[in-house]
């Protein structure tokens, strides 16, 4: 089964930083990128988008915010929510949603645990 | 005017996202600080020039200012600040210092609280930067100054650089406290020629040179 990653952030650079750690950790998984929310919905209503990795400052709606969108829809897709902004409310809201948080910047070991979660998700659901 | 440095597209978005970082994990130290959630806006970096930058404050702030300032030093200076309308200024050393004290404890305490809060946030953003982008920066003692956009955007060192600065702002709230204010950093134009020289860097390292001619 092939897997499809959506990776949400207002920032060209990171994106290309997600996609490539995610690359190395997965290299058989496929990439989308999209550079704010509405963005993101557009690409998760096309369909075939198995997890997302969001950030959480952007213009717009916010990666929480986002987070509870996909969440609403797609109740079991593997979400990360990536941010240096370590707050507790912050981190609290994303496991409220059953969002992984992810520290900024994106490393191999911040991504690795959330990846092999979520392909082990993936895999059990067939 | 073309011998004014600017930044290119990834440039600027990796100098933006450099910023974000930084600022993220300075309002994580903040809100232990305050025991409240602290919100931040997107940052906005810009070369302006230095009137620009103080209308820009200073056009949203019609009531007198406080700020906090360090100034860093390094492969790259500048000024970098903290700052609030006057107005909140005892509601933030009242979050910081607890309820434990009375009014009067708690306006002796003002100055010194302001410039310890200044010294936490300043300090975890620039570190941040500085780490990432590898060069160590030596960051000054924290003043705390009051007045206008005008007064806090003089750097000490005046330098013929046409009054041409890099400007980055955020804006912060803190919850439920009715605190708001700002985060600002100033760098004038030989450390905008640094800065893209390090950003340069930066960027190869974390996308592998070889990536780099896709890009364009």
């Amino acid at each position: 089964m092939s897997v499809t990653v959506l990776v949400v952030d207002d920032s060209k650079l990171a994106r290309i930083v997600v996609g490539k750690t995610v690359s190395v950790l997965q290299p058989d998984w496929k990439k989308v990128e999209a550079g704010n929310a509405d963005e993101a919905q557009a690409l998760l209503a096309a369909g075939g988008i198995d997890l997302a990795i969001l950030d959480y400052n952007m213009p717009g709606k916010n990666g929480l915010e986002l987070a509870q969108d996909i969440r609403n829809s797609y109740p079991n897709m593997p979400i990360a929510v990536a941010t240096a902004n370590i707050q507790d409310e912050i981190i609290a809201q994303a496991r409220a949603m059953s969002a992984t948080f992810i520290p900024k910047p994106i490393n191999e070991d911040g991504l690795r645990g959330f990846l092999s979660g979520a392909a082990l998700r993936l895999r059990a659901k067939g | 005017m073309n011998d004014v440095i600017s930044l290119d597209e990834l440039e600027h978005d990796a100098l933006t996202e450099l910023v974000n970082i930084g600022v993220s994990r300075a309002a994580a130290s903040l809100r232990n600080m305050v025991g409240e959630q602290v919100t931040l806006s997107v940052p906005s970096v810009d070369v302006v020039t230095r009137e620009a930058a103080a209308t820009l404050i200073g056009e949203r702030e019609s009531d007198e200012l406080v700020a906090v300032r360090q100034d860093f030093n390094g492969a790259f200076s500048g000024r970098a600040m903290l700052i609030f309308p006057q107005t909140n200024s005892m509601a933030l050393v009242r979050a910081v210092t607890g309820e434990g004290f009375s009014d009067d404890e708690a306006q002796a305490l003002e100055q010194e609280a302001l410039a310890e809060t200044g010294n936490v946030v300043l300090n975890g953003c620039l570190a941040t930067m500085a780490n990432m982008l590898r060069r160590p920066l030596s960051m000054s003692l924290p003043q705390v100054v009051r007045g206008d956009g005008k007064t806090f955007f003089e750097l000490g060192h005046p330098s013929a650089d046409a009054g041409v600065v890099l400007f980055l702002y955020i804006n912060f709230t803190i919850s439920g406290r009715d605190i708001r204010g700002y985060i600002a950093m100033l760098m004038d134009l030989p450390s905008i020629e640094a800065l893209k020289q390090l950003i340069g860097e930066f960027i190869s390292r974390v996308m592998g040179a070889d990536d780099l001619g896709q890009l364009t």
